[in-house]
């Protein structure tokens, strides 16, 4: 039985362990979205602020439904309506919301390490919905599951990462999860989205140079966004990335005939991805999503603290 | 008035004297050295064999008056200094207004009288309001006590501005320091680019920005064969231009801070008492700091003691301000990383802290009869752990908070009176 960790601030930190645990508590909870009927009781009496101080759609709404469907009530905050735009700081935000008595923060935020900030300071469990550049530890979760429902396995398996690494959180909560599986990962970008620090992150990364070299033999495809918002140096064109990059039905055939397609959304259409890719038979965009409600429900339940450890599992129940 | 210092180990670098000596001071300046001196009527501080060397300079500080008080003061950041040894501290021109003309620099002299504990020598700025354009007052502030010229927190905005400030403060006697980086390589950067600053998600600042600006100014030193002193130095390139200029005989000068030759970029967590500018530097770059500290390329240890409130550092990462405290753990850094480690002799880091800053001045620092009575007096080897709290600063923001550190300054005289006794 895994202890309780006090936050869930990345996955870099995460053991091997760890890791397996809640995605196994995931599964319960990922065939549960299939019931008719969605709402245990858990977390009944419980209250899961939700405080997003970066603008967010997909992220946002699952972490408010997985909570929801555990029982927990939320509340919302978010940065356009909040009181950081009249000059209010973090901490004074965060300690406004915690005196309303929520059992844990879900936090988003756009500078890297702002919910380690938060959770040095307050008392309750800080659950990381994406930091700045740094890590987005739900996602790498969330895909991992994914992979492991596909491919019956993480250790081995071939994976390839596409486009902005350098801006993407997405991307290092992902190379340290799939590193501690032994994964063989393979990133490739234009070069100055991909530095050489990357291979520094951890074991069997390499970089590849062109598009047809990093998909020979891909298991896995991770397509990021072009995150036009992070960028300080001078953009690419448009036109530069989709001849270069966009994951394509041709440049596919590069990888493994049942290699899978992911992409952590939202999707750019015509830029990154192609049409016939993100809606062909190897994507699973989709099921990402599903499983996103799994893994944060599961994570929820872990920090939150329903019943004792030994209970048996909520969605089983 | 008399002031006998007994038994004291006296380490003076300019006549490389080292023995156990007293020191007598009558008013503000040194009577007589020499060993088992008596004078009737004399104060007498035995100082059992600790350290005595000339008054330790630091070059590079923030006081925050005039305008930035809740920070610090002239009154709280002078008696850091002196709790840090610092007989004499330069301070600055980016206060709120500029120290860019002569009633500023004036006021600051003032304040200075009234309320420090160390002698203060203001570094006007080179441009109005540092702005990068017109030329400051600066001959007007050299009249009102300003000792050099700078822009600092940032860099002297083109090439041909410096030039210009480079001429004309050489005329005037008075050193041009340099902030160095580029700011098209700056950018939005929080930390030293490299492998931490990816795996913290933190934007870095390559460092080529700090490089390519020492480049251009030892260039322009090339132009001019003017003075030209290099700020908070933190990259193996920019050491390699500053020996580069030495060796061709030009007048440049570098300082290194503290926390430069003691932390690398490694250490840098979510605490934004990491973040300063220059930021903290690869470990193959603090070993080229200290190669540099201790063969010569290096002229100065200065702090860039750069207080700021609590409330503007207790913010996400790259919202905080840049800048640490710095005055109080100088010292004690150095025997610590420097002398304590075999790395450099304890003669040199005295040099560091005085004679060699003096110098960068254009002038002396020694213990003998007729010179003025700035010493400090310090042990190698008292054993102590810094409390940030307990810090006459007005600001908290030091990495270096419970640190255990061996040897401290144990007492600071300026002007023939004893301004700390620990």
């Amino acid at each position: 039985m895994l202890q309780r960790l006090p936050h869930l601030l990345g996955i870099e930190s995460l053991s091997r362990e760890q890791i397996e645990f809640f995605l196994d508590q995931a599964k319960p909870f990922q065939e549960f979205q299939r019931h008719p009927l969605k709402k245990l009781a858990t977390l009944r009496g419980k209250t899961v602020a939700i405080a997003f101080f970066e603008a967010s759609t997909r992220t946002r709404i699952s972490f408010t439904t997985a909570a929801s469907r555990l029982g927990a009530d939320t509340m919302a905050l978010q940065a356009e309506a909040s009181s950081l735009k009249k000059g209010e700081s973090l901490m004074d935000t965060v300690r406004t919301l915690e005196a309303m008595k929520p059992d844990a923060i879900v936090m988003r935020h756009a500078s890297s390490g702002a919910p380690h900030f938060v959770a040095e300071r307050l008392e309750i469990p800080v659950l990381n919905a994406g930091d700045g550049t740094h890590e987005h530890p739900t996602q790498a979760l969330l895909d991992a599951l994914t992979i492991r429902d596909r491919k019956g396995r993480l250790e081995g398996l071939n994976i390839t990462i596409l486009g902005d690494i350098l801006h993407s959180r997405v991307a290092r909560s992902n190379i340290h999860l799939l590193s501690k599986f032994s994964v063989q990962i393979t990133l490739c970008g234009p070069s100055m989205w991909v530095p050489r620090e990357v291979e520094g992150l951890a074991p069997k990364i390499r970089r590849a140079l062109c598009m047809e070299e990093a998909l020979e033999g891909a298991d896995v495809v991770m397509t990021l966004r072009v995150q036009t918002e992070r960028i300080h140096e001078p953009a690419l064109a448009p036109d530069e990335y989709i001849g270069g990059y966009q994951l394509t039905p041709q440049r596919l055939r590069c990888a493994k005939p049942d290699a899978l397609v992911m992409h952590p959304g939202p999707m750019i259409r015509g830029l990154e991805i192609d049409d016939a890719v993100a809606d062909g038979p190897q994507s699973c965009v989709l099921e990402q999503v599903t499983n996103g409600l799994a893994v944060r429900m599961a994570l929820l339940y872990h920090l939150v603290g329903g019943p004792p450890a030994d209970a048996p599992h909520p969605a089983k129940d | 008035m008399l002031l006998l210092i007994k038994k004291g180990r006296v380490l003076d670098p300019a006549s490389k004297t080292d023995a156990s000596l007293d020191v007598l001071i009558e008013g503000e300046r040194i009577l007589r050295v020499g060993a088992d001196l008596t004078a009737s009527g004399a104060e007498v501080l035995d100082v059992g064999g600790l350290i005595i060397a000339p008054g330790f300079i630091d070059l590079h500080c923030h006081l925050r008056e005039p305008g930035q008080e809740l920070s610090e003061t002239i009154e709280t950041g002078t008696r850091a200094a002196a709790r840090g040894g610092f007989t004499a501290v330069c301070c600055m021109p980016n206060t709120q207004p500029v120290n860019d003309n002569a009633s500023v620099t004036r006021s600051i002299v003032e304040r200075a009288a009234a309320s420090a504990s160390t002698r203060v020598w203001p570094i006007g700025a080179a441009s109005m309001g540092s702005k990068g354009e017109a030329l400051a007052e600066i001959s007007a502030m050299k009249a009102a006590g300003a000792v050099a010229v700078s822009d600092d927190g940032k860099p002297i905005a083109t090439a041909r501005l410096m030039r210009q400030v480079m001429e004309y403060c050489d005329s005037l006697g008075l050193p041009v320091i340099d902030h160095c980086e580029d700011p098209s390589l700056f950018v939005g950067g929080v930390m030293r680019e490299g492998p931490q600053s990816f795996r913290l998600g933190l934007q870095g600042i390559p460092a080529q920005s700090e490089s390519i600006c020492v480049g251009r100014d030892v260039e322009t030193a090339l132009l001019t064969g003017a003075r030209l002193h290099i700020a908070h130095m933190s990259t193996r390139r920019s050491l390699e231009y500053v020996r580069w200029a030495k060796q061709h005989g030009l007048r440049v000068t570098c300082e290194v801070t503290p926390h430069h030759f003691t932390l690398t970029d490694e250490d840098v967590r979510y605490d934004t008492n990491y973040k300063m500018n220059p930021p903290l530097a690869s470990g193959d770059d603090r070993d080229a700091l200290i190669e540099g500290l201790v063969d010569g390329s290096v002229d100065a240890i200065a702090t860039d003691h750069a207080p700021h409130h609590p409330a503007s550092k207790d913010v996400e990462f790259d919202r905080a301000p840049f800048g640490i405290t710095g005055f109080e753990t100088a010292l004690s850094l150095g025997l610590s990383e420097l002398v304590h480690t075999g790395k450099m002799a304890l003669m040199r880091l005295v040099e560091l802290f005085t004679t060699s800053p003096a110098r960068v001045l254009g002038i002396e620092r020694r213990i003998a009869a007729g010179q003025p009575a700035d010493l400090t007096v310090f042990s190698t080897s008292y054993e102590w752990t810094f409390q940030a709290a307990e810090s006459a600063s007005k600001s908290r923001n030091t990495p270096f908070d419970g640190r255990l550190l061996r040897g401290a300054p144990m007492a600071t005289i300026v002007r023939g009176r004893v301004a700390f006794r620990r």
